[in-house]
């Protein structure tokens, strides 16, 4: 079981600070929102933790040892799976490719079988439609496959940016309760996410962020406060 | 003059058809096809044009006249030439392909002009402008006799070398975790990246496949041309670059194809052109070329709209 720690955390684009001073702790077991407005650095801090956009400043800890300065692919390995904003899934290869390709995030390929069916039962599609190509996915089952083959490469932290996002409210419910089943496994979430009332209920505490800094931190209590959650996103 | 041009259609048309000429042709578009797939997986892999591929095969035929001039067995050769390609294809993805990764094409194309011109400069160097000569496997050029058409043995020997690599290569690509990882990352490299598919592993093993081609078509093309000169494979580099544009680069299978078409259309003029115009076989070859990409700038083989605008 392992800690995400973001420790004052600083990127910039183009000498523009996109995150500023950021510290987020998400421990296993636990899922940490992150809300806000459209450019408000959330995106960005999840490509920061990956190793997509260089941090300016601060750390990003994994149990202790830092990812700075790693390549993406060196962050995958080491336990960090990202479900990417719009899937990017490979759309001219089979469901099953893309499974398979979540296996490149860990050392080796032993137990595959066990994770495709552990996933299977969490997203039946993905086990009915390993064959088909994952381009000819309706909306919903793609998001389904993504959040699968991140799960295939056995993360200890799992980062989520918008996975709801454009999706039927039928399956936003099947996105949102199997996040709850998989932190009851054990791994630690972070989710990225416009549906802020959802987020604030389902997550174990929610930050919110603006302007790249951190302004605010709700419980799954305030999810009800409909003054304080509006406040948030005006402060 | 209509009866003139119809009379010359109908004898090229005539020659074409030869069986060995047919034969020959297709020997020569099966060689051709490798160095596309050579071009093909490292263009797909890094988007990287590796105009330096020629330069392999040259170093691959030298290495062969080396061993070949000093009477060294056959097999010795051989492992020479696959020795220095694969080498020299390391040393180029270590010092030149990876610190150019995610740089625009054409830096990444002059890149590999100016290691063309090195490696060329070298080969001027230490072996001369009249190079050697690799004459240890001379004798596949002799002809065994199929149903009543003479086939040089070592047409045969170019098909079928092609023939398994190209199934080889297809079930790498299909059925093990490094072929996927090459697809996905050809498809989609910064996410294969986020998945944790390891870019350099992933590159190096595109570099030797493309580079064990390289050796294998030095050896195929050293028995029918022996004399190895600095400027050995250009030419035809050139040729199978065209015949991969042709085709449609987006694509292994397109950019092999489109290899093996210019290879087999440059076979076909090479035995039906009369000799007096043989000179002009690379005119008529790129001007086929203009044609096809003005009709299909996406490429010949390809889907749809790729990834060519059209300015």
């Amino acid at each position: 079981m392992s800690t995400l720690e973001l420790r004052d955390v600083e990127v910039a684009y183009g000498g523009v600070p996109a995150v500023r001073g950021l510290s987020i702790t998400v421990s296993a077991g636990e899922i940490v929102g992150l809300i806000g407005p459209n450019g408000a650095g959330k995106s960005t801090t999840l490509h920061a933790i990956m190793g997509l956009v260089p941090l300016r400043g601060g750390d990003v800890l994994l149990d202790g040892v830092s990812l700075r300065g790693r390549p993406p692919e060196a962050v995958a390995r080491s336990g960090v799976a990202l479900v990417p904003e719009g899937r990017r899934l490979f759309g001219e290869l089979t469901v099953e490719e893309n499974l398979r390709l979540g296996l490149a995030g860990r050392s080796g390929g032993e137990g595959a079988e066990d994770d495709f069916a552990t996933v299977g039962e969490l997203f039946p599609i993905v086990a009915d439609f390993k064959d088909r190509h994952a381009g000819s996915l309706s909306g919903g089952q793609q998001q389904q496959l993504a959040i699968a083959r991140a799960l295939v490469a056995r993360p200890s932290v799992l980062l989520l940016d918008e996975p709801s996002l454009g999706l039927a409210p039928t399956v936003v419910d099947l996105v949102f309760s199997t996040l709850a089943t998989i932190r009851d496994r054990g791994l630690g979430i972070l989710l990225v996410e416009q549906r802020a009332q959802r987020t604030v209920a389902l997550a174990d505490r929610t930050h919110v962020l603006a302007n790249g800094e951190l302004r605010l931190t709700l419980t799954p209590d305030d999810a009800a406060d409909t003054e304080k959650m509006v406040a948030a996103y005006l402060s | 003059m209509g009866w003139i041009i119809a009379s010359g259609l109908g004898n090229f048309v005539h020659d074409a058809l030869d069986p060995q000429v047919q034969v020959d042709s297709i020997g020569l578009g099966a060689v051709f096809a490798l160095m596309a797939v050579g071009i093909g997986l490292v263009f797909g892999v890094m988007r990287l044009v590796n105009f330096a591929y020629g330069q392999l095969i040259m170093a691959g035929a030298f290495a062969l006249a080396f061993a070949s001039e000093r009477g060294w067995p056959v097999g010795v050769g051989i492992a020479l030439c696959f020795v220095v390609v694969l080498a020299l294809s390391l040393a180029m993805e270590s010092a030149v392909f990876r610190p150019l990764r995610g740089q625009s094409a054409a830096v990444m194309l002059i890149a590999t002009f100016a290691v063309s011109f090195l490696l060329q400069s070298i080969a001027l160097l230490w072996f001369g402008p009249l190079g050697k000569t690799a004459t240890s496997l001379v004798d596949l050029n002799r002809p065994i006799s199929i149903a009543g058409t003479e086939v040089r043995k070592i047409t045969i020997v170019a098909i079928v070398t092609a023939a398994i690599c190209l199934v080889l290569l297809v079930l790498l690509l299909n059925r093990t975790s490094i072929g996927l990882h090459m697809r996905a990352t050809a498809l989609d490299a910064s996410t294969a990246r986020l998945l944790g598919v390891r870019a350099n592993m992933v590159s190096v093993v595109s570099v030797v496949i493309a580079g064990a081609l390289a050796a294998l078509v030095a050896v195929l093309f050293t028995v029918q041309y022996p004399t190895v000169t600095p400027t050995y494979a250009l030419q035809e580099t050139i040729l199978v670059l065209a015949g991969v544009v042709v085709g449609g680069m987006s694509r292994l299978v397109s950019a092999t194809l489109g290899g093996f078409l210019i290879g087999y259309v440059s076979g076909l003029l090479g035995g039906a052109l009369p000799s007096s115009q043989s000179q002009y076989l690379p005119s008529f070859l790129f001007g086929l070329v203009i044609l096809v990409l003005l009709v299909r700038p996406d490429g010949l083989f390809t889907r749809g709209r790729g990834l060519v605008e059209r300015v």
